[in-house]
């Protein structure tokens, strides 16, 4: 069995490792079969079973045989790579063999655990499935991953709360800071409100002090009124470019990237009579509340604000429907923010609160709304099916819960609109070849597993631009991002996949189709002669998707690792006769 | 195979990107639902990896259908791989219907890294769909 290879001149020497993962495999796999087969297949020198070939002893015997058998590929049939390939590449390089030069077959997750009732079948997929492995194992490659020097500054799109909160938190680690805000004054949302919640404590002393501290910092630099004009590069390696209002350009490098643009409230045109006076939105209703203390505080002035005798607020304006489903999470703790402040102003106002569902989630906000309800807010459900109708002073209204219909007469009906995508979210997103959301907004790379990261390395995200939260959950975002981003700028060198795209040089035709298809820029044509053109692969913007590879249309794009070749040999591996 | 008394048992190929349908395909594992050991799987790093030749390559060796997986749309790890892999099944059918081999062999799925069940449930329908179908009969062999 073992050593009779040299049927052709230099066969490679594979050597398989079948695990039974305890009876996770074995229960269902007959092992000692799939062994028994793999020493049967083209180049295999050596095969054996392992008890728990991820163990310490398997991983000792992988290491053993590299060297005993001079094995130059090695092929482990166990798990899945998603949680255990790390682990075998890492034996191999231990044994001096390149990491590359390792595959996987999943013989548990997509064999011995779907197929449980039909061993036999199943012990047939597994020999298909090492037959595969070891057919592309057979052509596998030596790769190199690269070492990249990281520049050690941080840009941070956004200066809102959550950026320059951010930027505080990277500058006390010793890092250098760039934060670029496209209006004139940082601050974002915070500057355009009057109190928060959940505490009711005033907004403007908080970000006015955040501010002072971005502005006080030696480290920070600051880029008001300016937005991204280009960025090129990759993980620790940015070369930037910001342009102001004026036009001018200035240029400096990044290694890493947080992006914090917030969002935007969405404006109700020609929805319950909204004007911006008599029917507005809670954002507007925030500003007359500022300003007339401020008014109140003074000259004395009678207040306009506490003059009204009743308020009606209409909750999920442009929210929770068919073409804007999802709920914005801030409007309902939001509306019951400025009914205390109303109430508080004075307290004869009445405040009705027509609502669909409060979303009030948590200890916190569920108290406060306990608090407003106590605090003799009234709270009316209504349904889509009768939306409230606002006329000449009166909100007409079916009330689900009493089921009657009730006319309410207003002073001011004020309209709970949902934070909306940020304007230009869509741009700066390809900017950074970061993916959005269906509403617009950013999408992090995993939900749970990743939920700061974009799924490009280096790239996080924070804050409303992500979805709609509370100061609470953003200013966490804030820190928790920040801390991402001091992940690579505390290295001196980020290392990349050896899994990319090389161009065989005397194929390419210069076509430019695979720049095109990079969503990552990492091809380029370069002239190398006059007049003629050829592709390079910069190896550490590549992400190894393999595109390019696919449409290059003289097969001089090679996506490494998953090769033309490499994948044809396991299509036909996988339909060779079976018995 | 010799299988007469246990009916036609399809051969068919899956192509399954690495971060939404491989990790489906692994949870399908996890929770123990079961489909049939049609389906052979070949990881690729994203859909848009999928050429019209490998496809085409499994027919000529008999394969009696294939499945290209992937991310939802939207959600591609390299943001626009699976618009390229809906432009090469299209593609890929056309010349499939040149060669005489049933469009309903070849199909498209998106499953994501979260839908275990939906993979079962899609290797168990095309499994069905395929055995209705009978094996792959080439007009041309030469491809
Ligand atoms: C009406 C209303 C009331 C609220 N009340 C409360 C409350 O009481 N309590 C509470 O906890 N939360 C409240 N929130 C939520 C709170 O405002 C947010 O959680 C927080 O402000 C989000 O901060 P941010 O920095 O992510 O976004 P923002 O504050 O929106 O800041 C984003 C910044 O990025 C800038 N920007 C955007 N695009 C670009 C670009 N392309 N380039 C450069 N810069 C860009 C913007 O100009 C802005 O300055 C309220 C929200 C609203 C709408
Ligand atoms: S290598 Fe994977 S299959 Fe084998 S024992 Fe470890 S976890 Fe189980
Ligand atoms: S493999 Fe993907 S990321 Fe790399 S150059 Fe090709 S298309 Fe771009
Ligand atoms: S697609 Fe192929 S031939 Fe065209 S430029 Fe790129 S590598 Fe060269
Ligand atoms: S990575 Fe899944 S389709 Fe591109």
């Amino acid at each position: 069995m073992s050593h009779v290879t040299m049927t052709q001149n230099e066969e490679t020497r594979v050597g398989v490792f079948v695990c039974h993962c305890g009876s996770n495999i074995a229960g269902y796999v007959d092992v000692a079969a799939v062994t028994a087969y793999a020493r049967t297949l083209p180049g295999v020198v050596f095969a054996q079973d392992n008890m728990y070939t991820c163990s310490d002893g398997g991983l000792t015997e992988i290491k053993t045989a590299i060297k005993t058998h001079a094995l130059e590929r090695v092929v482990v049939a166990a798990c899945t790579p998603r949680t255990h390939e790390p682990l075998f590449r890492d034996a191999c390089r231990e044994a001096g063999l390149n990491p590359y030069l390792f595959e996987f077959v999943n013989i548990r997750d997509q064999c011995s655990w779907v197929h449980r009732l039909e061993p036999e079948a199943a012990t047939q997929k597994a020999k298909d499935l090492v037959r595969m492995g070891v057919a592309k194992a057979r052509l596998l490659q030596p790769l190199e991953e690269q070492e990249m020097p990281v520049e050690p500054v941080a840009l941070i799109v956004g200066g809102g709360m959550i950026g320059m909160t951010a930027a505080v938190n990277l500058a006390s680690r010793g890092f250098q800071v760039k934060l670029v805000e496209r209006e004139p004054e940082l601050g974002g949302m915070m500057l355009r409100l009057d109190k928060l919640y959940p505490t009711q404590d005033d907004a403007q002393p908080l970000i006015q002090q955040r501010v002072a501290e971005v502005r006080r910092s030696k480290t920070i630099e600051v880029f008001t009124a300016s937005t991204l004009h280009a960025i090129k590069g990759f993980v620790g390696n940015y070369d930037v470019t910001v342009r102001d209002r004026e036009g001018r350009l200035s240029s400096f490098k990044a290694g890493t990237v947080i992006v914090a643009t917030g969002a935007r409230v969405f404006t109700p045109h020609g929805m319950y009579g909204y004007d911006g006076e008599r029917v507005v939105t809670q954002l507007e209703l925030e500003k007359q509340i500022a300003d007339r203390r401020l008014q109140i505080a003074n000259c004395n002035l009678q207040p306009a604000v506490s003059n009204l005798k009743r308020v009606v607020m209409i909750q999920c304006v442009g929210a929770r429907i068919p073409e804007r489903p999802y709920c914005s999470r801030i409007c309902c703790t939001t509306a019951i923010k400025n009914a205390l402040e109303l109430r508080e102003l004075n307290p004869e106002t009445e405040v009705y609160i027509l609502y669909r569902d409060t979303e009030t989630q948590g200890t916190r906000y569920e108290a406060y709304y306990t608090r407003a309800r106590e605090a003799g807010i009234q709270f009316i459900r209504y349904s889509l099916d009768h939306p409230p109708q606002v006329g000449e002073g009166r909100v007409v209204v079916y009330d689900e819960l009493l089921g009657a219909k009730l006319g309410i007469p207003y002073d001011l009906v004020v309209l709970s609109t949902p934070l909306v995508a940020q304007e230009g979210a869509h741009e700066l997103a390809q900017m950074l070849k970061v993916p959005l959301d269906e509403h617009g907004f950013f999408l992090e790379a995993h939900v749970k597993l990743r939920p700061l990261d974009f799924a490009t390395d280096g790239v996080y995200v924070a804050g409303t631009c992500r979805w709609p939260s509370h100061l609470e959950e953003t200013i966490a975002q804030a820190y928790g991002a920040a801390a991402r981003a001091a992940t690579i700028l505390t290295k001196e060198h980020v290392t990349s996949s050896g899994v990319v795209a090389r161009v065989d040089e005397s194929l390419c035709r210069g076509c430019g189709r695979c720049v095109e298809v990079c969503e990552f820029g990492a091809p380029a044509l370069v002239e190398v002669a006059p007049g003629i053109k050829v592709a390079r692969v910069n190896p550490v913007m590549c992400k190894g998707c393999g595109a390019c590879a696919s449409v290059c249309p003289t097969g001089a794009m090679a996506a490494l690792h998953f090769t033309d070749g490499q994948v044809m040999a396991m299509v036909r591996a996988a339909l060779l006769n079976q018995k | 195979m010799t299988n007469q008394a246990e009916g036609f048992q399809p051969r068919i190929v899956v192509f399954a990107c690495n971060w939404c349908s491989y990790a489906g395909a692994d949870l399908a594992g996890v929770s123990r639902i079961q489909y049939p050991p049609t389906t052979r799987v070949i990881r690729v790093m994203c859909s848009g990896r999928v050429t019209p030749g490998f496809i085409l390559e499994a027919f000529r060796l008999g394969a009696d259908g294939v499945l290209v997986t992937g991310c939802h749309p939207g959600d591609c790890h390299y943001i626009s791989g699976n618009e390229n892999a809906v432009v090469t099944v299209d593609k890929t059918g056309r010349l499939m219907n040149v060669l005489g081999i049933e469009a309903a062999r070849l199909r498209l799925e998106w499953i994501s890294a979260a839908e275990g069940a939906r993979f079962a449930r899609i290797m168990t329908e095309f499994t069905e769909q395929v055995q209705a179908l009978g094996p792959t009969a080439l007009k041309d062999t030469t491809l």
